[in-house]
């Protein structure tokens, strides 16, 4: 189980940003996650809320984007979304691929800001 | 409430990672090391099939190694019997070798006088996955005794990696050890991977292995 630290890993990323946002608090860490990442979804959605404790991430969300694995199939030179983890070959003509060409995503792609109004 | 807007950030979550390992593997290009990581569940024989690896490779080339574990010492202190330069990384409860770890450990050693670094990660086949170490290439374990459908219960692992060894293969008789189905159940998750067998206790099967990693080094060189 590495998901608390790969959710501080986030907040640290969100916070950096933040930093550049004056004024601004954020509602919302979106994230990009593959499979083959090997980040467990419920496991990070649980850990998210540990990691923002105490941060100015705090009563912020993490909106998971599921970015599936797309395999790269020689024979029908296209890319396509293999039958499934288990089985890394073409859906179309069953070529077994030995390329991968998206599914470890593990990104923090946007946050999502509110303006919390200039000081006085 | 006020409205929101929305910044983009496309950050890779692991990029402190990402950039160390970057920096390990342009100092072992610089130094002519070839990097080689070792991952599986605890108790497929990593630390076995490592210390006859290493007894084996050290007269022919300089190796050395770096063994993960969460609490002990008993690897490296195991692995000392083979006379090559071992370290023992302790994690504490972090279940797995990141790039920063691998860096310090390396503190003091000249790169320059080791052909070979073995990696040997803390037994987990979950976690490893998401780390790169900044080695050239990823060995996965799997021992006979474990159960054909390994692979497919972990596919991220075996997709991770370079080359499959299946360890224990001494045993394959005893544990009525599947062979096809689980080379069909490797190869379904990593269509392509090498797969070996060996036997640490025999020797079986450990020219071959030794013939796959002196490979490795040629991309370096």
């Amino acid at each position: 189980m590495h998901e608390l630290s790969i959710a501080l890993s986030i907040v640290d990323a969100a916070c950096e940003e933040l930093s550049r946002q004056p004024h601004s608090r954020v509602s919302a860490v979106h994230l990009r996650l593959g499979p083959l990442s090997g980040v467990v979804k419920d496991a990070l959605t649980f850990s998210y809320d540990l990691a923002c404790a105490g941060t100015p991430l705090q009563g912020s969300e993490l909106r998971i984007e599921d970015v599936p694995i797309r395999i790269y199939c020689d024979r029908c030179d296209a890319d396509a979304e293999p039958v499934s983890m288990q089985a890394m070959r073409c859906p179309k003509c069953g070529t077994p691929a030995a390329r991968t060409v998206q599914g470890t995503e593990l990104q923090v792609a946007a946050l999502e800001l509110c303006e919390m109004g200039a000081p006085a | 409430m006020s409205p929101t807007r929305l910044v983009e950030v496309r950050q890779n979550v692991l990029n402190k990672n990402d950039l160390a390992a970057r920096a390990l593997r342009q100092r072992f290009e610089e130094a002519g090391v070839c990097a080689i990581s070792m991952v599986s569940s605890p108790g497929s024989g990593k630390t076995a099939l490592l210390e006859r690896i290493l007894t084996t490779m050290r007269e022919r080339y300089r190796v050395a190694a770096l063994v993960g574990d969460l609490a002990t010492e008993n690897d490296a202190s195991r692995l000392a019997r083979s006379l090559a330069p071992v370290r023992q990384i302790q994690t504490g409860t972090i279940c797995h070798l990141d790039a920063s770890m691998v860096g310090c450990a390396l503190e003091g050693w000249r790169l320059e006088e080791i052909d070979f670094l073995f990696l040997e990660n803390v037994g987990n086949l979950v976690c490893p996955a998401s780390y790169d170490l900044g080695e050239n290439a990823r060995m996965v374990l799997l021992s006979v005794t474990e159960g054909e459908d390994k692979p497919l219960k972990y596919p991220t692992i075996f997709h991770s990696a370079d080359a499959a060894i299946i360890t224990k293969i001494d045993l394959a008789e005893a544990v009525e050890f599947d062979r096809t189905l689980a080379h069909g159940n490797i190869q379904a998750v990593r269509p392509g991977i090498r797969i070996l067998e060996v036997s640490a206790k025999t020797g079986c099967g450990i020219e071959h292995l030794l013939e796959w990693i002196s490979e490795r080094r040629l991309h370096v060189d």
